[in-house]
């Protein structure tokens, strides 16, 4: 039992919001792996091949790609497997940052009933598509046997750009979500932004091909860029990353997590008045 | 509702708390923020907003409450639509933060409001039950260990392993009540639920409450059944446009609350 000088919940307690959220996190864990698990098992619960889609759809757009551009992208040594690679990385993100917007305007109805973490819907979100990037390596590595492709020892590097990207999109996917919360039309605006900022990234094109020199300056600039090339330094190049681009994608990462998670939970006493 | 422009907050007393205080509430406000004109998309809002046209009704929901829960007490809440009784209810559960004033709960709080409310239609009974308790706050063993009991007050066990979707209505409430009382609880927040179910099942609920209050659990509860709130009640409390107009036995203030409604 409680004694009266010690409350469990007082509204006056000062602990900033963002300190306050990694706390509750770590009580809430359990539910993180909950929620994790009950998306990977409603989203193919009524199909026949399961999970393996997660496997499939991204085989599917590679021998697609492959077939119309291997022509026109001849240069670029085993196409397929630059291109999952590619995909993989881009795939993460969008599907990453679009779940974490879903998932707060889902949950919006739960946040305004009961006490959860906020933060913790987008955590999930980021959780469902580090699974599925898992489960996209295993097509990737039997993609790179059949076309002859050396697997490259450096592959054990991957959990590193995988840091990165995961910290980056949970950041980005923070923001995002907060903004939709105060105007859902950012959801519906934020797909026009990924079709532009995919094709501004070179997930399908090779980053040597002639292109309008706006766009190349934009690649400096562009997170998903250094993220899309420290990925495939170790997995298609088959080499260790030089400095100069490992240091990109970790500034990245980190300066957007923080800038995420304090401007997200900045705004989190005022979910439960707007969702 | 009504609105109010600009309101006069008493300053906040810091209210005494002893050692049988459950829940503490001094001077608490809540304050909505409603755009007097809707504002949807992203571009309007910047347009207004650089044309300092962003204007709010500003609307208290909550106004000066100053309360006292004492530990092992039944206490209702009673109201017409929009007294902010439900407001009340988020700001001690810990879902809305007071625009002013404190609120101190001294105990864990099982939340039992719109029963089901977590349950994903496509997952089964049994895995629902591991969602809705983690979404409580419950851990994995602690879940475990109340498993088949759940099973067995709900009275469900044939359909675990069907989804969620197959179930009816009250075979939904049965579950989520179920789920939610699972666990002794401090503190039980109570919204407009009891009436689930056949009325057996409202026995077994209403059972289940009773043996919470004789092992001392402190009962918080909002209804429009008066009969409910008198039969249960220690003591209640009549909100009223955000404040409380009275606190007392539940005879006299159901009565009041009566004399003014009806007349």
């Amino acid at each position: 039992m409680a004694t009266a000088s010690k409350p469990v919940y007082d509204s006056d307690r000062q602990v900033s919001a963002a300190a306050r959220e990694i706390r509750e996190i770590g009580r809430y864990r359990y539910l993180l792996g909950q929620l994790v698990k009950r998306d990977i098992t409603t989203r193919y619960k009524r199909s026949v091949l399961g999970v393996a889609w997660t496997m499939i759809n991204p085989l599917g757009t590679m021998l697609i790609l492959s077939l119309v551009f291997s022509q026109l992208f001849k240069t670029v040594e085993s196409y397929p497997v630059y291109i999952l690679t590619g995909l993989a990385v881009w795939n993460f993100f969008s599907q990453g940052s679009n779940a974490a917007i879903g998932n707060l305007v889902w949950g919006g109805s739960l946040l305004n009933r009961i006490y959860i973490p906020r933060t913790i819907f987008g955590i999930s979100a980021i959780g469902t598509a580090l699974v599925n990037l898992l489960l996209t390596i295993v097509p990737l590595i039997i993609v790179m046997l059949s076309v002859h492709f050396p697997v490259p020892w450096t592959m054990v590097l991957i959990p590193i750009p995988i840091l990165f990207l995961a910290l980056f999109t949970l950041g980005w996917g923070l923001f995002l979500s907060a903004l939709a919360v105060f105007f859902p039309d950012v959801a519906e605006m934020y797909q026009i932004v990924l079709t532009a900022w995919m094709y501004m990234t070179p997930i399908i094109y090779p980053e040597t091909m002639d292109l309008p020199p706006f766009v190349r300056t934009f690649f400096n600039y562009n997170p998903m860029y250094w993220m899309v090339k420290l990925f495939r330094v170790v997995t298609y190049e088959g080499r260790l990353p030089a400095i100069g681009e490992v240091w990109p994608a970790a500034l990245w990462a980190v300066g957007m997590i923080i800038v995420g998670w304090l401007f997200f939970t900045s705004k989190s006493d005022e979910y439960a008045y707007r969702v | 509702m009504h609105t109010v422009s600009e309101t006069n907050l008493s300053p906040i007393q810091p209210g005494t708390v002893t050692a049988d205080t459950a829940i503490q509430l001094d001077g608490v406000s809540v304050q909505y923020r409603i755009p007097t004109e809707k504002i949807g998309t992203f571009k309007e809002f910047i347009i207004r907003y650089m044309q300092r046209k962003v204007s709010f009704t500003h609307f208290w929901a909550l106004n000066t409450v100053d309360l006292t829960v004492k530990r092992g007490e039944v206490f209702g809440i009673i109201g017409k639509n929009g007294a902010g009784k439900s407001t009340m209810l988020k700001a001690v559960s810990g879902v809305l933060r007071p625009t002013k004033g404190r609120v101190r709960v001294f105990g864990h709080i099982a939340p039992l409001l719109e029963l089901g409310a977590g349950f994903h239609p496509e997952l089964s009974g049994r895995e629902n039950v591991f969602l809705n308790g983690s979404l409580l706050g419950y851990s994995k063993p602690a879940m475990e260990e109340v498993y088949d009991e759940i099973v067995e007050f709900s009275d469900l066990k044939p359909f675990m392993d069907a989804p969620i979707r197959t179930y009816s209505s009250g075979m939904n409430a049965r579950l989520g009540f179920a789920v939610a009382t699972a666990h002794f609880p401090e503190i039980l927040i109570v919204d407009e639920v009891l009436s689930v179910g056949d009325e057996a099942f409202q026995k077994k609920c209403q059972d289940r409450m009773k043996g919470f209050q004789e092992r001392g659990t402190t009962i918080l509860i909002v209804s429009h059944g008066l009969n409910t709130i008198q039969d249960m009640c220690d003591r209640v409390a009549w909100l009223d446009h955000g404040k409380v107009r009275l606190v007392g036995e539940p005879e006299e203030v159901i009565a009041a609350y009566r004399a003014e409604n009806q007349a």
